[in-house]
């Protein structure tokens, strides 16, 4: 008895008998549209019916995504009236702006802190200034740092999440083979490269087999480093810094680095590094004994690096002519709620709720960080496993730490200072060539980028304004 | 016209229309778009902003553009003739009646199948400067040409040396060849045999065979692949980008047109500055593009005419 189906004739063509499927290939056909039509439909938590459904993209995955899942799924228990669905979403920075921009956003997102201005300028955020202080979400509950960060032309733009700042990692086993006391970090930029050149070891051939330092290991902060040596990229108004003298030095810095251990060495011990999150990882196996990292090392240490892997951390030494010590850069997850959010009050809650110390700790000590938060739990000091915890902490309540360079421009410049660098760092170009033609280009990029601000300003401030007002 | 006629012709026009829609509004209005765009300061988020030839005068005064611009060129005027040379070469090979011919022909079309993600993760191990395959390989006789100069010749880094990394491109590009090999070997059954055997009367070696049978009559073949090599290598985009790993290679030497393009709309959001490479590059390949053809009126032989 052949099944009743909907008239496939159109599909199926003139030798299909009529609303009947009589041969194999019929039924492939059948099966194949019915698993498409099952794959496109979103499967429905059942506990998100009768509940307002809010739409959360966050780019972690791993072990990451796993303690966002876990604080979402809190949230989603601790009431009845919201339901927060959580899609992970790569290349998240390009995508919110594309959904954006079509009229089609989550209604929250994670973010790294540092789009923060260039989506702000872009329209791209809804102003958090009045739900956050009618929410008891205030400025004095935060390390003044992730605060600040958080701020764009005089608003509130999101809150964060989980923090990090950067410290200096050193591998202890390599500091007692090289004859250093591996319980004393180098204090000084001077003292570091002394450092490097004991631990630095080079094979017969002339070729890199071990090297102390360098900085394009993991080179993530070179856009950040000048603040080591008392350098700020931008005023903060309208113009580039790179000709100061700290940006100088800087530069001079990175220009000594082929002239000790050769360019092409070098590169040729980078082609050799292995994935950060891999056994492979350079400070894992010994190939670089010193590199600046973030809180999160630790957990990657426990992952992949050898069961006896001794390493120490400490503040990043800082260059001589700098006074300010202990000197970090600080960034943060940080939640955003985006200008055409479908259910903003709603999405408004869920940050409250990661807000608050228990889910914030919760989420913090699930990703291995500390906590934005000025105020932490005995609990989660006596239960946090990361054996450095107390100099992140340090640095992170330091007054000379700093907010992870924001510049409108910020795309832009990072790409450029990574290729300039990289050309000093491989000797074809003087650190004065890379100074000045990375200050000449991205003065222009800037130039341009407040260009676009100043036709649009009035507008936006009269906008946010108006979100503001209407805040429900 | 017969109601038939009529019936069948709106069926045809039916059957034309998804593609005719699909034409108006992802080829036609893009393109439409994309030059009011160049004209603009357009950040994506807010509407455009009419700024004249602004982006076109930004364009000539940026020397990154220009690298891009000269790295795209260079990558093509390497790609497409070693590209055509060696899969003319091994279509020639692959039409000789050998054993197993089938199972050979198989073997260097499988790589074109790769997808092009694995193809690029791949070939970063294979152009691994300390681990790499190619490197292995090149360890011994580099070794050897070492020691009869008295020197050490040490294999190149091909990722990280600016002087390589577009030969490591090329490189790359080549394990894909089986698709233009296969185009080869049917235009090559298509020359008949009876000239060979004329020209073996008139007593020609294999080389005079090749050079003057063969090649005149695989002109039209060579002719729409170099079209294509043309258009292909102008867009190179997916393998030197994941290569990179998103950036632009040492020194910016795996910068090409299309990534620089992409950085400028989806990273930097200078839509309109974007729209403006993108129109240069697509006048670039047009005008490339009629070379070569003005270039086939007079150097490709069609035989039936």
């Amino acid at each position: 008895m052949p099944l009743r189906t909907p008239d496939l004739h159109f599909l199926l063509g003139a030798r299909v008998g009529r609303g009947t499927i009589k041969s194999p290939e019929q039924w492939l056909l059948v099966l194949f549209l019915g698993l498409g039509w099952a794959g496109c439909s979103p499967g429905e938590d059942p506990r998100a019916r009768g509940r307002v459904v809010v739409e959360y993209w966050e780019k972690w995955t791993a072990y990451e995504g796993d303690a966002i899942a876990a604080v979402v799924e809190d949230f989603n228990r601790s009431q009845d009236r919201i339901f927060v669905r959580r899609l992970t979403v790569s290349k998240m920075d390009q995508k919110l702006i594309l959904a954006t921009s079509g009229k089609n956003p989550p209604d929250v997102a994670g973010l790294w802190n540092t789009y923060l201005p260039a989506y702000v300028e872009n329209n791209a955020l809804l102003p958090l200034d009045r739900w956050a202080s009618e929410s008891g979400l205030r400025e004095e509950n935060y390390l003044p740092v992730f605060w600040e960060m958080c701020r764009h032309r005089g608003h509130l733009w999101a809150l964060p999440t989980t923090p990090s700042v950067t410290a200096l990692h050193w591998n202890k086993k390599i500091f007692r083979e090289a004859g250093l006391d591996p319980e004393q970090p180098p204090r000084t930029l001077a003292e570091l490269e002394r450092f490097n050149e004991t631990i630095t070891r080079k094979k017969p051939d002339g070729s890199l087999d071990r090297i102390g330092h360098m900085p394009q290991e993991p080179g993530w902060w070179m856009r950040d480093f000048n603040r080591w040596f008392g350098g700020k990229v931008w005023d903060g108004e309208s113009r580039l810094l790179l000709d100061s003298e700290p940006n100088r030095r800087f530069f001079a810095w990175l220009e000594s680095y082929p002239r000790r251990f050769g360019g092409p060495a070098m590169d040729r011990l980078r082609g050799g590094f292995g994935n950060f999150a891999s056994p492979e990882n350079p400070f894992f196996t010994g190939k670089v004994a010193m590199v600046m990292h973030g809180v999160w090392l630790d957990n990657f240490i426990r992952n992949y690096a050898p069961p006896d892997f001794d390493y120490g951390a400490a503040p990043f030494p800082t260059d001589e002519a700098n006074p300010a010590f202990p000197v970090s850069v600080a960034e943060a997850d940080i939640l955003v709620i985006p200008a055409g959010s479908r259910h903003p009050r709603e999405a408004m809650e869920f940050i409250r709720y990661v807000q608050s110390p228990p889910a914030m700790e919760k989420l913090c000590l699930l990703m291995k960080k500390f906590t934005p938060l000025r105020d932490v739990s005995p609990a989660f000091l006596r239960n946090h496993p990361h054996p450095y915890l107390r100099v992140f902490l340090q640095l992170a309540r330091s007054p000379r730490t700093v907010p992870i360079l924001n510049l409108p421009s910020f795309n832009e410049y990072s790409n450029d200072i990574e290729a300039n660098v990289n050309e000093v760092l491989r000797g074809s170009l003087t650190g004065e060539e890379g100074r000045t033609r990375l200050q000449g280009r991205q003065q222009k990029a800037l130039d341009d980028k407040l260009a676009r601000w100043r036709r649009v300003a009035a507008g936006r401030e009269s906008t946010w304004c108006r979100e503001l007002a209407e805040t429900p | 016209m017969t109601p038939g006629d009529r019936q069948r012709q709106r069926q045809g026009l039916g059957f034309l229309l998804p593609w005719l829609v699909g034409f108006l509004f992802f080829s036609v209005y893009p393109l439409v778009a994309s030059l009011w765009f160049s004209l603009c300061d357009y950040s994506v988020l807010a509407p455009p902003v009419f700024l004249g030839t602004k982006n076109f005068t930004d364009m000539a005064q940026d020397p990154v553009f220009w690298q891009a611009l000269r790295n795209t060129l260079l990558f093509a005027s390497a790609a497409i003739p070693l590209g055509t040379a060696l899969s003319i070469g091994l279509a020639v090979l692959l039409n000789q009646p050998i054993r197993a011919r089938g199972f050979f022909r198989t073997v260097f079309f499988l790589p074109s199948l790769v997808p092009v993600i694995s193809l690029a993760i791949l070939w970063q191990w294979v152009l691994n400067g300390q681990m790499g395959l190619l490197n292995t390989l090149l360890a011994y006789p580099l070794r050897w040409v070492g020691e009869i100069l008295g020197t050490s010749c040490p294999p190149p880094d091909w990722l990280n040396d600016p002087l390589f990394a577009q030969w490591g491109l090329v490189f790359t590009g080549l394990w894909g060849t089986g698709h233009a090999v296969v185009i080869y070997l049917a235009g090559l059954q298509e020359i008949p045999a009876e000239l060979y055997e004329a020209a073996e009367l008139d007593g020609t070696n294999a080389w005079q065979r090749f050079w003057h049978v063969t090649l005149p009559l695989l002109s039209p073949v060579i002719f729409f692949n170099v079209i294509m090599g043309v258009i292909g290598t102008l867009q190179t985009f997916a393998v030197p980008f994941i290569l990179t790993g998103g950036g632009d290679g040492p020194g910016r030497s795996l910068l090409f047109i299309a990534t620089y393009i992409y950085q400028h709309a989806f990273r930097y959001w200078n839509m309109g500055y974007a729209c403006s490479l993108a129109l240069f590059l697509f006048a670039l390949i047009a005008l490339l593009t009629y070379w070569v053809v003005r270039l086939g009126e007079t150097r490709v032989h069609y035989a039936g005419r």
